[in-house]
């Protein structure tokens, strides 16, 4: 069944989209969009780092992009600078690390463009293996933490003050922003991945009005774009990670036609 | 140390210092089962920054801070929800605990919001918000509440029956009450223990110490000392909008 590369495709994007979905409702709620892309831009570092000593390139993309994390948090507490200031400062001086040392490489054939937007395509039944089972474990983490997570993302110091421990939780979900980056890398590369966090969860915004709402729809926006971006990157022969998040935006689009339409049934 | 085994907090010359200043120092008190302990003091005396190190909120602190149940109802004197989050009032109730529906009724029929249960959280005003944080404080059933201003915004009337509604809940649950409130009338009459802050204690003890306190006047001025004997005395009399006192026929 998963001999045909396009049946591969679906399977991993389904099995992104499923942890894409909640994790992303958290993304929004947390303001993390920019820090999403902070980890991403880290993943190039964790790429080179891979090729240089031979290693699972999850693995080191993990690694790199928890440390890159935990140093961030570490940052904001001990200096003045505005959050978003010191997010520029690690994605761009990481993504300009990762290139040098990529420049170093020059005896291994590097495809940066694969890299940057992924190839779903490509994937091979050891990834998806990755994907489904570091996915399950993921999404079995954040249920496990998700009432304490909440809480904070509610409210940090009603949460500490009612034993929630949001410092811990908040370290555990940074750790898993960063694996879910480790495993979807190879399918949608380091600049689309923060679209798959974003856009289904923002279209879900759109149109839910409780938490769990929100996380069921985010995860339907996510399969749609899945499904309706690789057939339609099979129908036209477009470049498939980037149709995805195209379909995404088209769901999102429509999520506001569907909030005008209902204002004007409400009138 | 000794302890009494009713002791739900007992802070022990605590304090705590951002960027070289002292927000509060040297600041000692417990509070105990059944008993309403509350926090006066002007405008960045300390009083909230005093209540989040009985809660722990505050790191790197000085002095002790001995915390003797985490069951613990917190109304925070600011808060604010992110737009970005779609919460109904139900959502919030369960935030920290798992409450049946039946408690969520209770607690918010209780404040006078159950009305309010399926509505977005953002569209409630100033003082049905308060009211909905008071219900989630007391729906847990916690051992200690730590109450940051809580009727601020809540019309008159409302007020008092908030107040009478956190006393009735200290007697019936028998939890701990750590009370900030600029209400000196209510502080006067509801209260067990005073702490009166400016920095650091200023004076403490029982309503009636405190507001014999040279310390205490000086701060709010002669006029808040009368406060207690106007809720001392019998009511024989009522007072008329100018404040002379009218006799009752």
């Amino acid at each position: 069944m998963f001999d045909d590369f396009f049946i591969r495709a679906l399977a991993a994007g389904l099995g992104l989209a499923f942890v894409t979905g909640p994790l992303g409702c958290f993304v929004i709620w947390r303001r993390l969009s920019f820090f999403a892309g902070t980890l991403a831009h880290s993943a190039l570092l964790g790429v080179t780092l891979a090729f240089t000593f031979d290693i699972n390139i999850s693995f080191s993309v993990l690694f790199i992009s928890s440390a890159i994390a935990l140093i961030l948090l570490r940052l904001q507490k001990t200096t003045k600078l505005p959050g978003d200031a010191l997010l520029g400062l690690l994605a761009h001086s990481s993504l300009a690390i990762g290139l040098v040392v990529i420049g170093f490489l020059s005896y291994i054939r590097f495809d940066i463009m694969g890299l940057l937007f992924g190839d779903i395509l490509a994937v091979n039944k050891k990834d998806l293996l990755v994907i489904w089972i570091g996915g399950a474990i993921i999404l079995l983490i954040l249920k496990i933490i998700w009432k304490p997570l909440f809480a904070s993302t509610v409210n940090y110091e009603l949460a500490e003050a009612e034993g929630m421990q949001p410092e811990k939780v908040n370290i555990i979900f940074t750790i898993l922003m960063a694996a879910i980056i480790a495993i979807s890398i190879k399918m949608v590369g380091i600049l689309l991945i923060t679209g798959m966090l974003i856009i289904p969860a923002a279209m879900a915004r759109n149109l839910a009005n409780n938490p769990q709402q929100m996380v069921a729809l985010s995860i339907i926006g996510g399969i749609l774009a899945v499904l309706v971006g690789l057939f339609s990157s099979m129908q036209f022969n477009s470049a498939s990670g980037p149709s995805i998040i195209t379909a995404a935006l088209l769901l999102f689009i429509l999520s506001f036609l569907k909030i005008n339409k209902l204002r004007q049934l409400k009138k | 140390m000794k302890e009494n085994n009713n002791t739900l907090v007992k802070l022990e010359n605590t304090g705590v210092q951002v960027d070289k200043k002292w927000l509060v120092k040297g600041v000692s008190f417990e509070v105990q089962r059944g008993k309403i302990v509350t926090l006066i003091g002007p405008n960045g005396s300390g009083k909230t920054t005093t209540a989040k190190l009985a809660l722990g909120i505050h790191k790197n602190i000085e002095g002790k801070v001995y915390k003797f149940t985490n069951k613990i109802g917190y109304v925070p004197q600011k808060i604010s929800i992110d737009w970005t989050l779609p919460l109904r009032v139900s959502d919030f109730m369960l935030l920290t605990e798992n409450l049946t529906t039946n408690e969520i009724d209770t607690a918010l029929d209780l404040t006078g919001v159950k009305h309010l249960k399926n509505n977005d959280l953002r569209n409630l005003s100033g003082g049905e918000f308060q009211r909905v944080l008071i219900a989630r404080a007391i729906a847990k059933k916690p051992d200690l509440l730590v109450l940051d201003e809580p009727v601020q915004g809540v019309d008159f009337k409302g007020e008092i029956a908030l107040y009478e509604l956190i006393k009735k809940i200290s007697e019936k649950l028998g939890c701990g009450i750590l009370l900030i409130s600029h209400d000196l009338h209510v502080v006067m009459s509801a209260t067990d223990y005073v702490v009166c802050l400016n920095g650091h204690v200023c004076c403490s003890g029982t309503p009636q110490a405190v507001a014999n306190d040279s310390k205490y006047k000086e701060l709010f001025g002669d006029r808040a000392s009368t406060i207690l004997s106007i809720y001392e005395h019998d009511h024989d009399h009522t007072h008329s909008t100018d404040g002379t006192i009218e006799t009752k026929k």
